[in-house]
């Protein structure tokens, strides 16, 4: 089978390479249908990662969000034509402890490997999940989601039980999908938003309050929180959290910093904090989130929201509309992969 | 419903050698034509899939499918005809025996010699089958196509923005194409080698769908070389 794979070769250049696949027994041959673009898709082609690290990574398949319909399983576990989710982490080790989205040697598509913007995806059977509801274009929305589960997993496992008040800094899409997962996690919390996007926090419908964070009232205190804003801003959010949180709370960490960043280690101390790091997603994650998004219609509706634009791709020429529209706008940006 | 035929009645001649039909040939991991077969395979619109070979090709090509097509039970092979429309005509005749027609009934033609068909490419044929009766694929031309007399005097040099290189595939409504090559003189059928041609002459809207400039036919010992240094391996690392 010859793959049509749409790789960025250089900052804001895409080339079609094919590619001569030669499925196992065992995979399963999904043809992609909306692929949505993640910040971490716009870094690399905007060249926006440091020159080794784009000269180790590329040529590269970006988009690591993405849904499908099964052509072939030679197996017979799927129903052709079945809708399923990809999931971007394939393991290769099996660990006890250290969970598949933490271990090295898993590979993870836009991060080194392939991603999904190809003809086809020859992915192993364990890497799909069918769903049967929900718009697959909302659908698409499954990995966000599952990266939001993932840091309410480790949360929850971490965190003290008094959560009355729950702090969520940052009004994108993570800091979008956190929230909504916390929603349906913690029904009678009161969820918190600090944003410096008075327009954008108008999105957040389901949290109790918000607040731009020059406006914070000094007294106003969270049992915990989670960190969505990560860049340059990282170290300032991270220290405002630090001074609005309860003593003993839980940060969860989940914006990316190309920098190092500057912590009052002091305050952290003094008031006993833990600092949670997270990233990516299990499969479990994504079974979670897809039963949760499969069941219920209100995040289905939720999730709509945040799609400012699906972008209907049948060329190259259609991939750089999709990722000059995804630059563009705020919240996430789907192509309807048709290529 | 729409069927596929996948067009390899040629021998090869043009190849210029003693070795195997080009169709047959290796290009990376498979033969040419496997390919090709694997790429209609998995378009699910596409409901029975033929392939036409010479006769005495055929059980070679069953051999073929049965090694490298794991759902090769879905292939049917016919045998082709004396030239590119028999061909065609020998798998209608197939598919009305076996399966009878409607007015309905659509067949996407394609080379067997151009693997690099896109998924893209035979949805495009399919959708536009919708509104035509005949569909062609093509790409702009990017060289300047002079036209020559017998002296290879230059009579005309058309102008590019109207001139399009035709691909494959080319599809048709089934009986919409009988009717037309029917009404086709012995001689005629002997000249006009290219059904969408036939159509046009019968005044059918023959509607241009986009190709690809990498949906190349491998006529030729070059263009076999150009084929396989196109193809890439996966890398398992990336």
């Amino acid at each position: 089978m010859i793959n049509e794979v749409y790789r960025l070769f250089a900052p804001k250049q895409f080339r079609v390479d094919l590619v001569d696949e030669q499925p196992g027994p065992d995979d399963v041959i999904v043809r992609p249908t909306y692929l949505s673009v993640c910040a971490a898709d716009k870094r690399y082609y905007l060249g926006d990662r440091d020159q080794q690290t784009l000269k180790r990574k590329l040529p590269m398949a970006l988009i690591h969000e993405a849904v499908g319909k099964v052509l072939s399983d030679p197996m017979g576990q799927y129903k052709l034509g079945s809708d399923v989710v990809l999931l971007p982490n394939t393991p290769f080790v099996k660990d006890d402890v250290i969970h598949e989205n933490y271990l090295p040697s898993s590979h993870f598509r836009s991060s080194g490997y392939d991603g999904f913007m190809q003809s086809f995806v020859v992915m192993r059977r364990d890497c799909v999940i069918p769903f049967a509801k929900a718009d697959p274009q909302t659908m698409v929305m499954a990995e966000l989601m599952s990266v939001g589960h993932q840091a309410l997993w480790h949360f929850d496992r971490v965190a003290h039980q008094r959560r009355q008040r729950i702090g969520i800094w940052g009004s994108g899409n993570v800091g979008f999908i956190v929230a909504l997962n916390l929603r349906k996690m913690l029904p009678d919390s009161q969820l918190v938003l600090f944003s410096v996007d008075a327009k954008q926090m108008e999105y957040f419908s389901f949290v109790d309050e918000h607040y731009l964070v020059s406006e914070i009232p000094d007294g106003l205190r969270v049992d915990h929180a989670f960190e969505c804003v990560g860049g340059s801003a990282a170290g300032m959010v991270i220290n405002q959290i630090i001074d609005h949180i309860n003593p003993m709370g839980t940060i969860n960490l989940m914006g990316v910093s190309g920098d190092a960043v500057g912590i009052n280690t002091r305050m952290v101390l003094e008031k006993g904090l833990s600092l949670l790091g997270t990233s990516r997603s299990t499969h479990e994650d994504f079974a979670a989130v897809i039963d949760l998004i499969d069941g219920n219609e209100d995040v289905q509706q939720y999730l709509s929201t945040i799609i400012n634009g699906v972008v209907d791709v049948k060329d190259i020429k259609d991939i750089y509309t999709a990722f000059d529209a995804a630059l563009a706008h705020p919240f996430k940006t789907v192509m309807r992969w048709e290529i | 419903m729409i069927y596929a035929e996948i067009l390899a009645g040629g021998k090869g001649t043009r190849f210029g050698s003693p070795d195997l039909p080009k169709q047959f040939q290796m290009l990376g991991s498979k033969p040419i034509i496997i390919h090709t077969i694997d790429q209609f395979l998995l378009n699910p619109r596409i409901e029975h899939l033929l392939v036409g070979v010479p006769k005495d090709w055929m059980s070679y090509t069953a051999d073929l499918l049965r090694k490298y097509v794991p759902e090769h039970q879905r292939v049917e092979i016919i045998a082709g005809g004396e030239t590119r429309n028999e061909t065609i005509m020998n798998a209608i005749r197939h598919i009305e025996a076996k399966y009878g027609l409607t007015d309905d009934d659509a067949i996407v033609t394609h080379d067997a010699v151009r693997p690099f068909v896109t998924q893209r490419i035979i949805n495009d044929n399919i959708d536009a089958l919708k509104d035509h009766d005949a569909v062609d694929t093509a790409i702009p031309a990017y060289d300047t196509i002079i036209h020559v007399d017998a002296d290879r005097i230059i009579t005309d040099i058309p102008d590019r923005k109207y001139i399009q290189c035709g691909q494959t595939p080319q599809s048709f409504n089934i009986r919409k194409l009988v009717a037309n090559y029917q009404a086709l003189t012995v001689q005629e059928k002997e000249i006009l080698t290219d059904a969408c041609k036939i159509c046009a002459l019968k005044n059918d809207k023959v509607l241009v769908v986009a190709g690809e400039p990498f949906n190349i036919k491998i006529t030729t010992v070059f263009d076999l070389k150009m084929a396989n240094a196109i193809l890439m391996e996966r890398d398992n690392d990336k």
